[in-house]
């Protein structure tokens, strides 16, 4: 689905990423400590930083020069780090801005609120006035009003309380079930190996170790990162 | 009475004025971080329209209510040419957008030079504005009630627009933050180009409205830019309810001063209240509640 090629981006002069490869996999998940690149690699992918080297292909279509709102559109989605919604948006409108255009708009707002009953409680509500976890869902709930093919997700648990932590998990496990692609930054290595088929390893922007993911996998990653 | 409400009455007919100035303005700056020094132009090229369109029609009581949106969409073709050609390669670069905006701004004042006389053109007021309404015993001329009018419908109608519709959201949305916008599917190129075609577009409207209150000439942008520019950044950037309450107060206290001093000297007040009140509130009039700090 989505493959990252010898990648090489970062911030003026500043190179981040140094020949970063990540194969095409069903879940896919991106582990490293702060600062190794993960975020920036992300960014690479939906087309937040243009790559200095290297080729982005998405269902084998070299999307390297496409604008993030043209890959949105081929399906890919994006839950970025940090919990961002459009605070002065209500809950509703946050959906809206999305499905609006779509055929089945109000139907996909509406098969959201349901995933996330605490979003149609607060569906008349600023999202800037939501909490953390609220705001987590509400952007995965925007991000899966695309339909996407592929949710790239970074580090979608962070700095959330433990029981929206585990639906959140629980909602990624069940959209892997449902077919989507998965490409996750995750902090929680147990839960990325455990739903990850392939997973890749960065430091300071490189690659030191990929592999098959799964429970077994968790010893020799957290060797990896030294741990 | 009088010394009390004839500034009133003037001063709120001057900040509907400054109001429409500034709505363009609010949204622009919002959005895209571009100080547009030609906007004052576009209000130019309104009244402009405004003379134009009444040449043609020739019925002055006619040709107003046709120029307003002839003008709208003139201004706001003007500005969307200045958007495509110039601004789209200085988002967010603010003293980059005040230096070449201004040059631009006296290349279509010297344009109207060429085109117009330079004592400027009359646009003649139609005969349905040419009354009083008595307010307080103070004879209020129908053409400032006009401008209050006209600006309090293009609040309404930006408000809706912004509030209700599908491409009103998605410029609320780009304002807050363009990146997340552009993750999300919205192409804010396009936002881009039709917030400031509506931008230029309102300019336009307002060189209408200022063509009836006062002269119509080359250098008449001038006069507004620098108090509109005043009111979007006492309002609160990209708020809608702090630049009409802006822009309200602004007019008053204008008019005020100049009732008690001189005209350049109420402006000169005028001006240092206003750097004071930022001062003390830089955020200006309105702001947001959010528990992110995105």
């Amino acid at each position: 689905m989505l493959e990252l090629n010898d990648i090489e981006a970062g911030y003026g002069r500043t190179r981040v990423l140094h020949g970063v490869t990540v194969p095409a996999g069903k879940v896919v998940a991106v582990l490293g400590h702060n600062g190794a690149g993960k975020t920036t690699l992300l960014r690479v992918a939906i087309g937040l930083i243009k790559p200095t080297k290297g080729r982005v292909f998405f269902d084998g279509e070299d999307i390297a020069s496409l604008a993030p709102n043209k890959r949105v559109a081929r399906g890919m989605a994006y839950v970025p780090q940090g919990q961002q919604a459009f605070s002065q948006l209500t809950t509703l409108e946050n959906l809206q801005l999305v499905a609006d255009g779509r055929r089945r708009g109000k139907a996909l707002i509406d098969a959201q609120l349901a995933r996330f009953p605490a979003l149609e409680q607060f569906a008349a509500r600023k999202a800037g006035l939501l909490s953390g976890g609220q705001r987590q869902q509400l952007a995965i709930a925007r991000a899966l009003i695309t339909e996407p093919k592929l949710l790239i997700l970074d580090e979608p648990t962070e700095g959330i309380q433990p029981t929206i932590v585990a639906e959140i998990e629980h909602t990624i496990v069940q959209l892997a079930g449902e077919g989507i692609n998965v490409l996750l930054v995750e902090q929680h290595i147990g839960f990325a190996l455990d739903a990850a088929e392939h997973y890749v390893v960065l430091a300071s922007g490189f690659v030191t170790h990929t592999d098959q993911g799964g429970s077994a996998a968790v010893s020799t990653v957290r060797a990896a990162m030294a741990i | 009475m009088d010394a009390l409400i004839s500034p009133l009455l003037n001063g709120s007919a001057q900040g509907a004025l400054l109001l429409l100035a500034a709505l363009g303005l609010s949204l622009t700056f919002g959005q895209m971080g571009v100080i547009n020094m030609a906007h004052g132009e576009f209000l130019m090229i309104g009244a402009f329209t405004a003379y134009l369109v009444q040449q043609v029609i020739g019925s002055s009581d006619l040709s107003i209510p046709v120029a307003l949106p002839v003008a709208f969409v003139v201004a706001g073709l003007f500005g969307l040419l200045l958007e495509v050609s110039i601004i789209r390669w200085m988002y967010h670069r603010p003293l980059d957008t005040l230096l070449v905006t201004v040059g631009v701004g006296l290349i279509l004042q010297q344009a109207a030079l060429q085109i117009f006389p330079s004592q400027g053109v009359p646009v003649e007021k139609p005969g349905w504005l040419n009354g009083q309404v008595t307010v307080f015993g103070y004879d209020w001329p129908l053409r400032q009630v006009f401008t209050i009018l006209l600006a309090t419908v293009c609040v309404a109608a930006l408000s809706v627009w912004l509030k209700s519709t599908a491409f009103g959201r998605r410029i609320r949305a780009t304002v807050q933050n363009r990146d997340l916008a552009e993750v999300t599917g919205i192409s804010t190129r396009t936002v881009d180009r039709l917030t400031f075609f509506v931008g230029s577009g309102l300019a336009g409207i307002a060189g209408v409205a200022a063509s009836l209150i006062g002269g119509t000439n080359s250098q008449m942008g001038t006069q507004y830019i620098i108090p509109a520019f005043l009111v979007v950044a006492a309002g609160g950037i990209g708020q809608l309810k702090g630049t009409v309450v802006a822009a309200w107060a602004v007019g008053v206290v204008l008019s005020y001063f100049a009732y008690w001093t001189t005209g350049s000297l109420a402006q000169v007040l005028a001006f240092i209240l206003v750097i004071v009140f930022l001062q003390l509130r830089p955020q200006g009039l309105f702001t947001v509640r959010t528990r992110s700090l995105v």
